[in-house]
């Protein structure tokens, strides 16, 4: 059985600084959002216990053939990428169909996942999306997944109960932060990650027109605007004065 | 082909949502569709909200099934004519609007913060890069799905009886099946309603500490939270009290903020307090620039001095504790 993770490449926001309310995006190194890394971890967790394949999917910059090696190093199996300069900023829709598309080429697939949201827009769209466009059953917001043969029994954390259910597989799931904790791969792993298979794909090889399906606009993009008081207190009692005097607090 | 429909499993956020379809329809003059799903309760309170009601009763219709929603959801917008789609974005709302975004071929917006109409074009507010900007984003294909966050709107209140129609959507079985429902045990926090938050981070050195932490919450009458790593790492905390981006978006009176650096994907959910109080042994720390009072220091001797000071205030103000 093959497990398909799908991860996004993003820039590291760790790393990200505002000037004049625009990200500043020059010099800042990319990675792979950090829910998709929960999303690879339950992968390699079920690799472990049942055996198969884990293959990453991803469509971005050509700067990701560099960034999936994370993920290979981590333990991943292969990667089938579609790269694209003009892939940086890229809507739901058209990742969703990219995806899908690399998706097909795979054969004997069992599950698919993903984080539960990307690490920068967090629309948390793309895997629905895909289960629609492959005709599959979704689970979203997944904390907990039990294989059972041809199915998978999962527990699906939501705002106010949990859920526990089963479908038939091939299935798409996205998966809660707090599943697991990411295994942080060795210096071994690092450098053996650049020979695991990269199977590369361009746009035009999928026969997708990037500019004819856009579907949403950009107006605007500016970091909000930060007005705050800024004052320095010295010590508690300092503080506690000034939050009564604000009214914030009450006596 | 034009109309707005919406859509909530949750009774209180499609409320809510009938106040963005007035303002949309306020702009536009599109009529407004109300659709509740197996749920004839939802059905007369929107009714009551004077919404145009459209309920379908189908027990094939599973509502933990996204497949099957979403194609009753299709189904419902093509009848009704709405091109306008306003969804929750809860969990089971955002799962909802990727999938019957796919379906209408539509553009779609979730976690929608606001909602502006300028003449007839809807402009939604979201979070973009981790939340270190604020996007406005419009959809331009025919078919617009747009998922609003709980609280964005207030619910629409009680009003002119609206009527309730029924709906006949045909619906497979869904592959999908339900095992068990369980409420979520033991926290059941609510920080999005909470006045004052405390929230902690990275700087709290050990589980212990939390008792100090505790103290200062009663001693202000705040709910705790925390960031990401906290819960999904150290797990000291639930899931439910996390500020973020992945987590709540708070509007507090007052956020009192120990430990945390600062990252945007922790002050997207944080930065519409209306105080900020930001502790933190590094000056340098992200979390001061967007604070109203800084205090550069351990949170683990403030946090006991706080407390002190703050038992001290309401006992000279003859409180009993």
């Amino acid at each position: 059985m093959n497990i398909v993770v799908a991860m996004k490449q993003i820039p590291d926001l760790q790393q990200v600084r505002i000037r004049n309310r625009q990200p500043v995006l020059d010099g800042v190194p990319m990675t792979f959002g950090s829910i998709d890394k929960n999303a690879l971890e339950t992968a390699l967790q079920l690799k472990e216990a049942v055996g198969g394949n884990v293959i990453v999917i991803s469509a971005g910059t050509e700067e990701l053939e560099d960034t999936v090696k994370e993920a290979l190093a981590a333990g991943a199996d292969e990667a089938y990428l579609v790269l694209d300069d003009e892939l940086e900023h890229i809507e739901s829709s058209v990742s969703a169909h990219l995806l899908a598309e690399l998706i097909k080429q795979i054969e004997n697939i069992g599950i698919i996942l993903f984080g539960e949201g990307s690490g920068d827009n967090y629309s948390g769209q793309v895997g629905p999306r895909i289960a629609e466009i492959l005709g599959l059953p979704e689970v979203g917001y997944v904390c907990d997944i039990e294989l059972e043969d041809s199915r998978v029994k999962v527990t699906r954390s939501l705002e106010d109960c949990e859920e526990v259910v089963r479908v038939s597989l091939p299935a798409v799931l996205t998966v809660m932060a707090d599943i697991n904790e990411p295994r942080i791969p060795s210096v071994t792993q690092i450098l053996k990650a650049g020979k695991k298979p990269q199977q590369i794909l361009e746009v035009e090889d999928i026969g997708f027109d990037l500019k004819g399906d856009k579907k949403i606009v950009t107006l605007s993009s500016l970091a909000p605007e930060n007005k705050r008081k800024q004052i320095t207190v010295k010590n508690g009692e300092e503080l506690v004065d000034a939050l009564l005097t604000e009214g914030v607090i009450r006596r | 082909m034009a109309g707005i429909m919406i859509y909530s499993d949750k009774d209180e956020l499609s409320f809510e949502l009938l106040s963005g379809a007035k303002l949309i329809s306020g702009h536009t003059g599109l009529p407004i569709n109300a659709v509740c799903i197996n749920n004839s309760e939802q059905a007369q309170g929107l009714a009551a909200r004077g919404a145009e009601t459209y309920l379908i009763n189908n027990e094939a219709i599973n509502l933990a099934d996204s497949q099957g929603m979403a194609s009753a959801l299709e189904s419902a917008a093509i009848q009704l004519d709405a091109n306008i789609i306003l969804l929750s974005s809860n969990r089971r709302g955002k799962e909802l609007s990727g999938r019957l975004a796919e379906k209408l071929a539509a553009g779609c917006l979730t976690d929608v913060g606001s909602i502006k109409v300028n003449l007839d074009k809807i402009e939604c507010m979201r979070n973009s890069l981790g939340g270190a900007v604020l996007a406005a984003q419009m959809i331009t294909s025919d078919y617009k799905i747009i998922a609003v966050e709980p609280r964005v709107f207030e619910e629409m209140a009680v009003g002119k009886e609206g009527p309730i129609n029924n709906l006949k959507i045909e619906a497979q079985a869904a592959e999908l099946e339900v095992l068990e429902q369980r409420a979520k045990v033991g926290d059941t926090a609510n920080i999005e309603s909470a006045n004052i938050l405390v929230a902690v981070g990275q700087g709290l050195k050990s589980e212990n500490d939390m008792l100090i932490i505790k103290e200062l919450a009663e001693a202000l009458g705040a709910e705790i939270a925390c960031s990401k790593p906290v819960a999904t790492d150290k797990k000291w905390l639930p899931e439910e009290r996390i500020i973020g981006l992945s987590g709540k978006k708070c509007k507090p009176d007052l956020a009192v903020i120990l430990g945390i650096s600062g990252q945007v994907q922790f002050t997207v959910g944080i930065r519409d307090a209306r105080t900020i109080v930001a502790v933190n042994t590094d000056e340098n720390a992200l979390i001061m620039q967007m604070a109203d009072y800084i205090m550069v220091a351990d949170l683990h001797d403030l946090v006991p001095e706080m407390t002190r000071a703050l038992l001290v205030k309401k006992r000279l103000n003859g409180v009993r504790l």
